[in-house]
């Protein structure tokens, strides 16, 4: 093996192999972005949603929960929070009282900081909260706990 | 003059790995914790890989850096971004970062790993520009060895991915998409080929086989990381808004991701059975093996336990991932800067070839301090998250245990990784400490 197999074949193999998975991995990208449409829904996308995700972002929340099971572990999972907590005829209530109650201050439990959002912002977060729960992921999360 | 760039480079490193370890305490919220957590991580690493980059180049293309100053110029002003990004995130709240430094005109922040004000970001891609002209000059101007081609392809990938992350559009499925462009491409990607040039390089000076012959492995072992890495990237496209075909996809290629890493373990301790020199500094090339050996344990076997896609359905996004981020970031990243920063410091500090024989047992002892309380951090962490998984996903709604009631369950786990952090915490202090040890010379 090592007299006949040589560096140059080896590096042959290396930028061949490389460049070749590269471009079928760009194939497969551009279908994929073909076909998210069907399942992201972007058509619900709406002025409220698009700022709801701003604020997601300017307040870290990836930076204790996971959202589509990416982010910290440190809280739950939020891309199905709006079913789980009430849905369509519960969950904007739920979630008011609950941003404004933070930090419930129970001794030894996490706590979540108070974010001094306005009713207008968690009325966006909401939004943006409710955008993600109709994401098709797959059939992810597995159940209602995330 | 580029030995005095690579010192301090070093010494940084040094300094910011003290805080790695750092421990979430009551004062700090969990996210601010982990983001300088993370971030102080990626910054040192970026900053190993650098040092190395500055050390290696020049010395195997046989010529001096282009310009030392530009590299020093260039240090500081990522020192400083560093620094004050950090003392950002620490400072004041977030999104009061996010409003001072104008996030709303170009919206970047907010997304994992990818923190950093915008403008940081752009300071980043300035010093990664300049960086890559400083070395390609260097290379241009000099010998081409195999090293050289297989790091600055890794840096110059480095910096091309970056560039992904000025991408934030509004629809989170496209957003999350492509982040991975950055994340993955970076960890299982280029950085492979960055870590395969340190260790090929670290090889060759400590065992003294043939080039050609480490090279050609080199070659190979790259070429398996990327054949299976990038289509690999897959198995974080399994829960998205994307097709299933990445299910398929995803889990045969990722399910190959070990075996470079296999091949790697193999090469390193072949390489060192087969040497031609008792190189004098042992520390060195036990960080050679142990990164190697780690790394196929970090990235390929807790890597291999959850990426097969039905596995990973269940355990996705549970204490299993930050498990094997855990033992991979170590093994791969950290192991590989503290190898070539072993074998460089002592020449470096105009000590010789190695540290005296003192301070050598010293850093062993750091090794294996570290190394063993990671194996257990690891441990602890794929029990709690075989739990988690046991307690909230596995069952039906209704009658899984909720997020917050499993979490008070896996409470165990939890101290024990703590304490297993300390031991890693005391390695860390026994590793820098090695450095202050030299031989007390006769007069």
């Amino acid at each position: 093996m090592s007299e006949s197999f040589t560096k140059g074949m080896a590096r042959n193999i290396y930028y061949g192999g490389s460049i070749f998975f590269f471009l079928i991995f760009l194939a497969l990208t551009f279908h994929t972005t073909k076909e998210m449409p069907k399942r992201d829904h972007r058509e619900n996308i709406t002025e409220a949603v698009e700022r709801g995700k701003e604020l997601w972002e300017e307040n870290n929340c990836i930076g204790c929960h996971t959202l589509v099971g990416e982010g910290a572990y440190f809280a739950p999972e939020l891309m199905n929070v709006y079913n789980r907590r009430g849905g369509e005829a519960g969950f904007k209530a739920f979630f008011n009282g609950w941003m404004k109650a933070q930090p419930l201050n129970i001794p030894g439990r996490r706590q979540m900081p108070q974010f001094h959002l306005t009713d207008q912002e968690i009325d966006d977060l909401a939004e943006f909260l409710k955008w993600t729960s109709e994401l098709d992921a797959n059939n992810w999360p597995p159940n209602i706990e995330g | 003059m580029i030995l005095f760039v690579g010192q301090i480079l070093f010494g940084l490193l040094m300094g910011l790995q003290y805080v790695i370890g750092d421990i979430v305490g009551g004062l700090i919220p969990f996210n601010v914790a982990r983001m300088v957590h993370t971030n102080l991580l990626i910054v040192w690493l970026l900053f190993g890989f650098m040092g190395a980059a500055y050390y290696m180049v020049p010395e195997e293309a046989e010529t001096e850096l282009y310009s030392p100053k530009l590299a020093m110029v260039l240090f500081w002003i990522f020192a400083a971004a560093g620094v004050a990004t950090i003392l950002g995130y620490l400072l004041v709240p977030y999104s009061t970062l996010a409003h001072f430094t104008m996030n709303d005109l170009w919206p970047t922040m907010g997304r994992e790993f990818l923190e950093q004000p915008t403008i940081t970001k752009i300071g980043i891609v300035v010093v990664a520009l300049g960086f890559l002209f400083n070395l390609g000059m260097t290379v241009l101007k000099g010998r081409k060895t195999a090293i050289n081609m297989v790091l600055m392809t890794g840096l110059i990938g480095l910096a091309v991915f970056f560039l992904f992350a000025f991408y934030n559009p509004t629809n989170l499925a496209l957003d999350k998409y492509f982040w991975w462009f950055v994340v993955h491409l970076w960890v299982e990607g280029v950085w492979e080929l960055i870590m395969g040039a340190i260790l090929a390089y670290v090889l060759i000076k400590v065992t003294g086989v043939d080039r050609e012959v480490i090279e050609k492995w080199l070659y190979v072992i790259i070429a398996m990381a990327l054949i299976s890495g990038i289509l690999g990237t897959g198995h974080h496209f399994y829960w998205l808004m994307t097709p299933e075909y990445w299910q398929w996809v995803g889990s045969v290629f990722s399910a190959l991701e070990p075996l470079p890493f296999f091949a790697m373990v193999l090469y390193a301790f072949n390489m060192v059975n087969r040497r031609r020199r008792e190189h004098p500094n042992k520390a060195a090339t036990l960080w050679a093996l142990g990164t190697a050996v780690m790394a196929f344990l970090g990235a390929g076997v807790w890597g291999f336990l959850h990426t097969l896609s039905f596995v990973n359905y269940y355990t996705h996004g549970s204490q299993i991932t930050a498990a094997h981020g855990h033992m991979a970031f170590y093994g791969a990243y950290a192991m590989i800067v503290m190898t070539i920063m072993s074998y460089a410091m002592p020449k470096l500090r105009g000590i010789g070839e190695a540290n005296c024989n003192k301070s050598q047992v010293v850093e062993m002892w750091g090794f294996w301090l570290m190394t063993v309380a990671m194996v257990f951090i690891t441990l602890f962490l794929t029990g709690a998250g075989i739990l988690q998984v046991w307690l909230q996903r596995l069952p039906e709604s209704g009658e899984a245990l909720s997020f917050m009631a499993t979490q008070d369950k896996l409470a165990i786990f939890y101290w024990l990784r703590e304490i297993a952090g300390v031991i890693f915490l005391l390695g860390l202090i026994a590793y820098i400490y090695s450095f202050f040890i030299t031989e007390k010379k006769a007069v």
